[in-house]
């Protein structure tokens, strides 16, 4: 079954990411790109997304469409990626995410 | 109909639906198709049955009402032609390896399903309850419960979970999804007073999964905690309930009513489960309660033992309410102002919990404190909405 990651990031995460000495980013930038590589079979692609302030959202249905800068879902969780996966099934992707050494929150979501 | 007669169907559909739920499972694929056809099948049983009488053999007076339902199904399919031929094939749901009913029963808890969701299922798919008996149990709407149901297996279909018995590494994250489910079940059976008929009561369902996972997983020790957990309450119901059908105190039942034998099977049960050395809180309730259990008269309850044990308890699960009910126990080793102090430090955290208010009007009253009693009782009484519990406090304050 085909699922995407949708990876999420909340407001301490990038806190803590900003407080981080060069080497400590580049270590977990380096935990990130092991993790790609260790699922390189099952990642049939993806991206990581520019920051919320880079969004623009477009909102349809009821006269014009209204245009608002900024994501859809005002708060503090953002999503910062998604990567799209291969495997068997939801349990094989739970297995997968709980590895998962960047942002603290990942949403699965199978692909139609 | 009678009502052991209504409790011999009950238990037929109960041994039965969850094995032709996997005799199903094995010929459709499809987790969704399968709990459709033991749903139709245990509806029609419930139907003629009662009237007919049950037959020498349900599990194969099931399957055929399930099969014929299939092929109807079938019919409509655009592959009916490969599943004809399977289901053709296979003539009688057997015995299927235990390892299938497991699967089942793992799949209906599985942790991306909502826990009301995951309590329809298993009640569903491995009891044979049917979406009207959940309804009933549960004080819920039938169409509520139905709803729950559709949605969980469209998320089962469409999110892929999978049917299977999780990996050693998942297991025991899992095994808690599904005990919490039984203890939940329990618990809701337990503080329940019988619905009207055809009622299902839910602390035997649940007393039912739990020896039916001991069965499968019997070198899990807090599998066999939870099943000595609710052999040692349902031991003791008889007592439970005056004549007028009153909640009756612990302190004030009459002992001579417990199932002496009952109680001794699950201690045993309980301390088999200790050899493993692998305590968890399941089995720590159990031996909490088991001190009660063992007590001939009020007067011999170790409060010391029980004191450790909550002790125990709270070091691998901490809540406040364990907290509480260590307080309560506390009174009896250290008196009410000790147990009064503790309960002072979980004002916070259960200001809207009743028992936190019952208790501390007990400690007030013992304290000297009649009119502060009254009031704590008053507040106990807002906060709980069970018949049997607020008797007590209604009689309390009378």
């Amino acid at each position: 079954m085909k699922y995407v990651l949708l990876f999420v990031d909340d407001g301490e995460f990038l806190h803590d990411l900003e407080a981080m000495g060069p080497a400590e980013r580049e270590r977990a930038v380096q935990q990130v790109m092991d993790w790609m590589a260790a699922h390189r079979d099952k990642i049939k692609g993806g991206n990581k997304l520019r920051p919320p302030e880079t969004a623009t959202t477009v909102r349809l249905g009821g006269g014009d469409p209204v245009i608002t800068d900024g994501p859809f879902l005002e708060g503090k969780e953002i999503v910062s990626g998604y990567t799209e996966i291969e495997v068997a099934d939801l349990d094989e992707a739970l297995r997968m995410v709980r590895t998962w050494p960047g942002c603290p929150i990942v949403e699965i979501r199978p692909l139609e | 109909m009678a009502d052991a007669a209504r409790d011999e169907l009950a238990s037929v559909v109960r041994e039965h639906a969850g094995r032709l739920a996997v005799a199903l499972m094995r010929v459709t694929g499809d987790f969704a198709t399968a709990e459709d056809l033991v749903q139709d099948a245990v509806l029609a049983a419930l139907q003629h049955w009662p009237v007919d009488g049950i037959p020498e053999h349900p599990d194969a007076w099931l399957f055929t009402v399930a099969r014929r339902r299939a092929l109807d199904g079938f019919r409509r399919a655009d592959n009916y032609r490969a599943k004809l031929e399977q289901l053709r094939q296979l003539r009688q749901p057997g015995q299927p390896a235990e390892d299938e009913r497991l699967r089942l029963i793992f799949t209906c808890c599985h942790p991306a399903l909502p826990r009301e969701a995951q309590v329809a299922l298993t009640l569903r798919v491995v009891c044979g309850l049917t979406t009207g008996q959940i309804a009933r149990a549960f004080l819920v709407r039938e169409t509520a419960i139905a709803r729950r149901i559709t949605r969980a297996k469209r998320k089962i279909t469409d999110a892929g979970i999978p049917y299977r018995v999780p990996a050693d590494d998942e297991l025991a994250a899992r095994l808690t999804e599904v005990l919490t489910v039984i203890y939940l079940l329990f618990n809701e059976g337990y503080l329940a007073t019988a619905g009207p008929p055809p009622y299902r009561d839910l602390a035997e369902e649940a007393e039912w999964l739990a020896t039916l996972l001991h069965q499968l997983m019997p070198a899990e020790p807090e599998v066999a905690g939870l099943l000595a957990l609710i052999r040692l309450h349902r031991a003791r119901a008889a007592a439970r309930f005056g004549p007028e059908g009153g909640l009756v105190l612990l302190e004030d039942q009459d002992r001579s009513r417990w199932d002496r034998e009952a109680i001794a099977d699950a201690v045993q049960l309980l301390t088999r489960a200790a050899r493993r050395r692998r305590p968890g809180p399941y089995q720590l309730q159990a031996a909490i309660v088991a001190c009660h259990a063992e007590a001939e008269r009020w007067e011999d309850t170790d409060w010391e033992q029980i004191v450790l044990l909550y002790d125990m308890l709270l070091h691998l699960a901490p809540s406040p309410v364990t907290r509480l009910h260590r307080a309560i126990a506390v009174r009896y080793t250290a008196g009410a102002g000790a147990a009064m102090a503790e309960l002072d430090d979980l004002a916070g955290a259960l200001s809207d919990y009743y028992l936190y208010h019952a208790g501390r009007a007990e400690l007030l009253r013992e304290l000297g404190h009649p009119d502060q009693a009254t009031v704590a009782d008053l507040r106990a009484l807002e906060l709980t909405t069970n018949p049997a519990e607020r008797a007590v406090l209604e009689q309390r304050l009378a």
